[in-house]
């Protein structure tokens, strides 16, 4: 905390400038890693329970492979124009930066709107959170995903809001950084679970 | 809902529970408004970010907890004293033992050590503070309205009644219909979100802050103890969130993950917990090992013997710890391969284990011994950590362990490394650091005296629990009858009990003696210290170091002070210091976590959903927060340093 | 500091990740649908893709060497992919037993 305000370093990128912002990108990261054991958890349950499906429908009968591929190009161009973002943040140009945020925003919006989609779908069909065990862990594997993904759009809006209001600082530079990492992230789980989830469960 | 549900009635025990803590209420409300200390304890305590300042009041906090848990303690003792004795019904016997081993662990032990940590780590590693002193408050006071929302349970509700463990199918809404395992389990999820803050907190605080010169082999054995159990926190606190979360939404939604139906696996939760629940033994282990370490170096006078075996069996157990967790449940049923891979996982972590009692054995030897009341603690730590642990090995064997599961042997085992690792460690550090802290020593006699009757109590009370797990009492049982041969032993035990009570009580009158006679601390290095917190004054100044100590070697202190010059402070090189604003909105957002956690326990859910929205409220105001902290001026520092006599 | 990218114009990593990305996911679409493997197979298949995947957004995307925190943030990625094998293949292996 002491060196918050001095330790300038001009080459380093703007995000990287002061000591606070070092220590909390680290801190990001870290958190991710917390993040991948929380998943790993929903994963591990998930799979020792999506056999399970008492009299309820199975991941063959639910599972629809268009749905689940336009919402996972969705989230992986989603994941790609975030990361153009930082690459015109880095070049210093605000515009590019916040075109590309915005671009990423509507993504992720268009991902949550198939995903609810695609939940109302199946409660319709009968399937839902109390159905079967395999249903529950289905819905809050998924779910959480989901939550973690509207979670990072209303944190998106409130870095965008700051960069209009403050433009290019070491502090609003940070932020777009670790927003960045934590959308990247929910990209990796996204593939997991499109692989371990959807695909798994069309393949069994 | 009437009231006459929402209150817990009917037990003379409740009632008297209810009127001493409104009496207490009342009673803090009326000094706090005699003395005029409103104003004192918001800006001084409530809106803090100071990290010694947060450590002082998880410490309260744990004392508190140890005082509630040794109560429930002492009730079921007093059940157990006899046979087919009355003075609990079974459902009370059933709430008590729960909220017994929930608080000890989740809401005494971790605290206690986080405190000390608190305290004590960023002073050892010549740091200013934490690396995150926003977060450290949200942390604690995520933890403090965790802890009171899992104690209100008793008198508003009703208590959790199914274990610390919480198993399924009999935590589920069939077996458990109340609202008390809700309340363990969003009242564990709150302060489980704070402790995985602490760990990230901490764990980058040791990583990126470290004074010039401490290269991590030079770091304080504490310090290192505290790095790995941030490891542990991070990456185990996070399983024990889902775990939770699907047990609220079996509770609340009515899902099947852990049900006896539609596909529900009862036994995937005691999976879950202790994935979580095995690294959770070390977090409070580790750092007991580096309090230890720390005291029976400084009272030995001499360098820790073997501190690179030391480290690596440490980082050794980062990964080990991860892979034993199936040991709690060997007689579930998984099989041969499943035991015995479970079965050779945990014998192997005793090694490293091991390889440390040797270790503190080679420091004591040759050396200068000073029987202070902290090396007393260590002392006894040894031989009866090593009881603990040897019948953990024992434990260990899958086979041999039908016998033993949930046995009083069980019982007697966890206690021994439990008490005898953490909470002697515990009391070790705080009389260690008690100068640091407040500014003057706990005074020795009383403290040998909390010593000798809480550790031969302790012996009195849990050895005799070895046999009679042996000669068949299970844990759990709220009453035995005559023919079973099992009193005697039983009335040992309770006995022993007393006695840690008594001691209990001693440690208290002692804070109480030492606040008003008890000797000031003027040095900063009453110990005469060999790690860098005993180069301040005690108390220590709000910003720690005036100047950021060069470290040349480990037992950084020491060295100072074998060259001859101390740790002397130069004027001229004074800078301004920035320090970090206070502000209260840790504190209410975390109240804010209360009542949506309450909402949650009732199913009041507009209650939880306008909560939910302060939370957010919190947060965003958070992000907009342009608070860059403060600087304190050369002439103050230079005033704070001749006062306390560290400057020229 | 990794990768200095304010001295770059156009931004071929990310296309290059990208354009990776897709075919990694159209490949595991491929051998799960397409493929004719069994499906252990299948599973390994996808499985190891998926991962291929993970470890090329943590390198291209989030540059998770840079910095002077790289080697921190590259263990501790590290160490939770330990822990999420152990969490998620111990859970299978243990409860396997269960009918």
């Amino acid at each position: 905390m002491a060196d918050t305000a001095h330790h300038y370093d001009e080459t380093m990128p703007l995000e990287y400038r002061t000591e606070e912002s070092r220590l909390n990108i680290l801190g990001f990261w870290i958190f991710l890693g917390a993040e991948v054991a929380l998943f790993a958890t929903l994963f591990a349950t998930y799979l020792v329970l999506f056999q399970r499906t008492g009299h309820g429908p199975t991941t063959a009968d639910l599972f629809e492979i268009k749905d689940v591929m336009i919402e996972t190009l969705l989230l992986l161009t989603s994941s790609f124009t975030c990361g153009l973002a930082v690459f015109e943040m880095r070049r210093r140009r605000l515009t590019g930066l916040l075109v590309w945020l915005l671009v990423t925003l509507l993504l992720g919006a268009g991902f949550i709107t198939f995903e609810v989609r695609e939940f109302i779908h199946y409660v319709h069909e009968g399937a839902t959170i109390q159905t079967s065990a395999f249903l529950s862990s289905f819905f809050v594997l998924v779910g959480t995903h989901g939550a973690h993904v509207s979670l990072g759009i209303g944190w998106m809006t409130l870095i965008i809001i700051q960069l209009l209001q403050r433009g290019f600082t070491p502090r609003t530079a940070r932020k777009v950084f670790i927003v960045s990492l934590y959308w990247h992230f929910l990209d990796v789980v996204w593939i997991f679970i499109f692989t371990l989830v959807y695909l798994t469960g069309m393949v069994m | 809902m009437k009231w006459s549900e929402f209150f817990v009635t009917g037990e003379p025990l409740i009632y008297a529970a209810d009127v001493s803590i409104v009496l207490t209420m009342i009673g803090i409300v009326f000094v706090l408004t005699y003395f005029k200390k409103w104003k004192w304890l918001w800006n001084e305590w409530l809106t803090t970010v100071d990290h010694k300042k947060i450590g002082v009041m998880y410490i309260i906090s744990a004392v508190l907890m140890l005082f509630r848990g040794g109560v429930d303690a002492l009730l079921m003792r007093a059940q157990l004293t006899a046979p087919n004795m009355k003075f609990l019904d079974s459902q009370h016997y059933n709430e008590i033992f729960t909220t017994h081993g929930t608080i000890m662990i989740l809401f005494m032990a971790m605290p206690f050590i986080i405190g000390l940590m608190n305290i004590v780590v960023p002073l050892q590693i010549g740091a200013r503070d934490v690396a995150y002193p926003y977060l450290n408050a949200i942390s604690f006071w995520l933890f403090f309205v965790g802890a009171m929302l899992f104690n209100i349970a008793f008198v508003i509700g009703g208590s959790p009644d199914a274990g610390w463990t919480a198993y399924f199918p009999l935590a589920g809404n069939e077996f458990s219909p109340g609202v008390g395992n809700n309340y363990y389990a969003v009242a564990l999820q709150i302060s489980g979100i704070g402790t995985l803050m602490t760990g990230i907190n901490f764990l980058v605080t040791i990583l990126k802050m470290r004074a010039p010169g401490m290269t991590l082999m030079r770091m304080p054995m504490f310090t290192w103890t505290i790095l790995i159990t941030c490891v542990l926190i991070i990456f185990a606190f996070p399983v024990l969130t889902v775990a939770l979360a699907l047990m609220t939404f079996d509770r609340l939604f009515d899902t099947q993950f852990f049900t006896m139906a539609n596909g529900g696996m009862s036994m995937l939760w005691a999976n879950l917990f202790w994935i979580w629940g095995h690294p959770e033994v070390y977090i409070v282990i580790l750092p007991s090992f580096g309090i230890f370490s720390e005291v029976v170096s400084t009272f030995a006078r001499k360098r820790l013997f073997g501190y690179k075996a030391m480290v690596y069996s440490i980082v050794g157990i980062a990964f080990l710890s991860f892979i034993v967790w199936v040991h709690h449940f060997f007689t579930m049923g998984a099989g041969a391969a499943v035991n015995s891979f479970f079965s050779i996982t945990t014998m192997a972590i005793a090694v490293p284990t091991g390889v440390k009692i040797f270790n503190w054995l080679f420091t004591l030897r040759k050396g200068r011994i000073r029987f202070t009341t902290a090396m007393l603690w260590s002392l006894a730590f040894i031989p009866n950590f090593v009881i603990g642990g040897v019948t953990g090995v024992m434990l260990a064997m899958a086979a041999a362990d039908y016998q033993y599961h949930n046995s009083y042997f069980l019982i007697a085992h966890f206690h021994y490394v439990l008490i005898a690792g953490t909470v002697f460690a515990c009391f070790a550090g705080l009389h260690y650091w008690y100068p640091k802290m407040f500014g003057h020593i706990l005074n020795e006699r009383l403290g040998k005296w909390t010593f000798w009757l809480f550790m031969i109590g302790f012996n009195i009370c849990f050895f005799p629990m070895y046999f009679l797990g042996l000669m068949g009492m299970t844990r759990r049982m709220y009453t035995y009858s005559a023919g079973l041969g099992w009193t005697p032993l039983n009335v040992v035990a309770s006995v022993g009990a007393a006695l840690m009570g008594i001691g209990f009580i001693v440690l208290c009158y002692n804070i109480y003696y030492s606040a008003r006679y008890g000797e000031r601390d003027m040095t900063g290095d009453p110990w005469d210290g060999r790690t860098l917190e005993w180069a301040t004054s005690s108390p220590v100044a709000h910003y720690n170091f005036a100047v950021i100590p060069e470290v040349k070697d480990l037992d950084a202190y020491w060295e100072m002070k074998k060259s001859g010059k101390g740790f002397e402070i130069d004027e001229e090189k004074l800078k301004p210091i920035h320090m970090p604003s206070n502000s209260g909105r840790p504190f209410l957002i975390s109240i804010a976590f209360f009542f949506a956690g309450f909402g949650l326990v009732f199913k009041w859910f507009t209650l939880a959903i306008i909560a939910a929205v302060f939370i957010i409220l919190g947060l965003i105001l958070r992000s907009f927060d342009d608070d860059d902290g403060y600087y304190i001026s050369v002439d103050e520092i230079k005033r704070t340093e001749r006062l306390t006599g560290k400057g020229a | 500091m990794g990768a200095n990218h304010h001295h770059e114009t156009f931004p071929w990593k990310h296309i290059v990740g990208f354009i990776l990305s897709l075919v990694l996911t159209f490949a595991a679409l491929w051998i799960a649908f397409s493929s004719g493997l069994a499906t252990k197979a299948i599973l390994v298949g996808i499985v190891v893709l998926a991962v291929l995947q993970a470890v090329l957004q943590l390198f291209m995307f989030m540059h998770v060497t840079e910095s002077d925190s790289g080697k921190i943030q590259t263990i501790n990625m590290a160490y939770s992919f330990f822990i999420a094998i152990v969490v998620v293949a111990g859970s299978i292996w243990t409860m396997a037993f269960v009918l």
